[in-house]
């Protein structure tokens, strides 16, 4: 399972964690654990499902490019942090 | 008589009350957040907001800011034309009289979303996202052309007016099912000559209706000040004193021969000339008109009032203003003299009274 850390901007809709998720890419375990906490997808997503433009995925330490973040394979002890990018603030 | 105020800025909503000691600013939701525009319906309080990186959301409170509960966002469905996704909420609208429990949201890119359970679901009005013209819309301002005037007919349940910049105006008589673009008279003169009275690439910068004449609109467009007499098919541009750019317009609610201006200098400038702002306004249909600087800044001033920053109330003598600095205005007798509100909020993107 993945350990997914949400930036802290959104931690008063995902509060606790960090969360396991299933999922052998990021875009599988982002969407297992968003499927779980609905409240927040939206915040990460836009409606076509894919990353916010102003939103950043770490995996492992790893800044991951926005258009390739999602299909990005992890492994089963991956980090994934959820950032805000900071050329949307 | 209320005298409070609705107004959305970029770090947050506040209301305005006024109160004998003078007025009272009050920070009643989303600190830090873009608040895009708001609205009060019924008591019910409607906010839309612009995460920096979360996206366009819409919140509703029951309690007047007290508490908010985050709704579901317009959302453009995956089979719409080209698919795009919400930058912004641009207006947000009561559906008038006949339709209590509607809402319209104006957003950019130009959808037009109306929802008719206050606020809990939306649908695209694809008829409109699909007219053959939206080829020739642009953005106007923002990558994306916008819908910012959503104006429901009082007379009328089925008829309604939407004015997008760039993309002209539009009215529907059959509540949504079929558009039509309006505007001639409008003069366009940021495109080639041939073009310019094209009325799918008009930039209407604001249209505002006149309640008791309802075939009363003004326009501020990005070139010029007109007047339509016949809800909106046809625009008489008319001749304020000075600059007659800007982006705000205010329609008197009972007359119809009267509307409130912010002038700047044109598009490239976009400033009170000589860094002194003034009001203009006519109460003969625009045949004459008073600029009013009592209580306004005149020297040293670069405020620029936005589309949604100069509001009316429903008896026609208290306007409000809010500026890009930050600076709000009220005005207790039609505009002749302004005292200073709050001089240091957000940048202020919406006025309601409400």
């Amino acid at each position: 399972m993945a350990e997914v850390h949400f930036t802290s901007h959104l931690r008063n809709l995902v509060p606790g964690g960090p969360f396991a998720a299933a999922g052998s890419t990021v875009g599988e375990a982002l969407r297992n654990l968003l499927a779980a906490q609905p409240q927040v997808r939206d915040y990460v997503l836009d409606e076509r499902g894919e990353l916010r433009k102003h939103v950043c995925i770490f995996a492992d330490g790893e800044r991951l490019s926005r258009g390739a973040a999602l299909r990005r394979n992890i492994g089963p002890d991956c980090k994934l942090y959820v950032m805000q990018a900071l050329s949307g603030g | 008589m209320d005298d409070s105020l609705l107004v959305a800025t970029r770090k947050g909503l506040f209301a305005l009350k006024r109160r004998r000691a003078g007025w009272a600013a009050e920070l009643i939701g989303f600190a830090g957040i873009a608040v895009t525009n708001a609205l009060r319906v019924n008591g019910t309080v409607y906010a839309a907001l612009k995460h920096g990186h979360f996206g366009a959301k819409l919140h509703r409170s029951d309690d007047g800011g007290n508490s908010w509960r985050e709704l579901a966002a317009p959302a453009f469905p995956a089979d719409a034309a080209d698919a795009p996704t919400l930058f912004q909420i641009w207006s947000l609208d009561d559906g008038g009289r006949h339709h209590p429990d509607r809402l319209w949201i104006g957003a950019i890119p130009a959808g037009l979303f109306r929802s008719d359970d206050r606020g809990d679901s939306w649908q695209l009005i694809s008829s409109l996202w699909n007219v053959p013209e939206r080829a020739r819309w642009f953005g106007g301002g923002y990558d994306a052309a916008g819908i910012h005037s959503v104006s429901p007919d009082p007379r009328d349940a089925d008829r309604a007016l939407v004015a997008i910049s760039c993309g002209g105006v539009w009215e529907t008589r059959d509540d949504g099912t079929s558009w039509a673009v309006l505007g001639k008279g409008l003069l366009a003169p940021y495109v080639p000559p041939e073009q310019a009275e094209d009325s799918a690439i008009q930039d209407p910068h604001r249209v505002a209706r006149c309640a008791a004449a309802p075939d009363v609109m003004w326009m501020q467009h990005h070139a010029g000040i007109y007047r339509s007499t016949d809800a909106g098919a046809h625009w008489t541009r008319l001749s304020p004193p000075g600059d007659d750019f800007g982006f705000a317009v205010a329609a008197h609610p009972r007359d119809g021969a009267t509307a409130w201006f912010v002038p700047a200098i044109k598009d490239e400038i976009r400033m009170p000339r000589d860094g002194a702002l003034c009001v203009t306004r006519t109460r003969d249909g625009g045949k004459s008109w008073q600029v009013m600087r009592e209580g306004l800044p005149q020297r040293d001033a670069y405020d620029l009032i936005y589309r949604h920053g100069l509001d009316v109330d429903e008896t026609g003598e208290r306007l409000a203003m809010g500026s890009t600095t930050g600076a709000l205005w009220f005005s207790g007798d039609g505009g002749a003299r302004w005292e200073l509100v709050a001089a240091h909020l957000p940048p202020v993107y919406a006025v309601r009274f409400a």
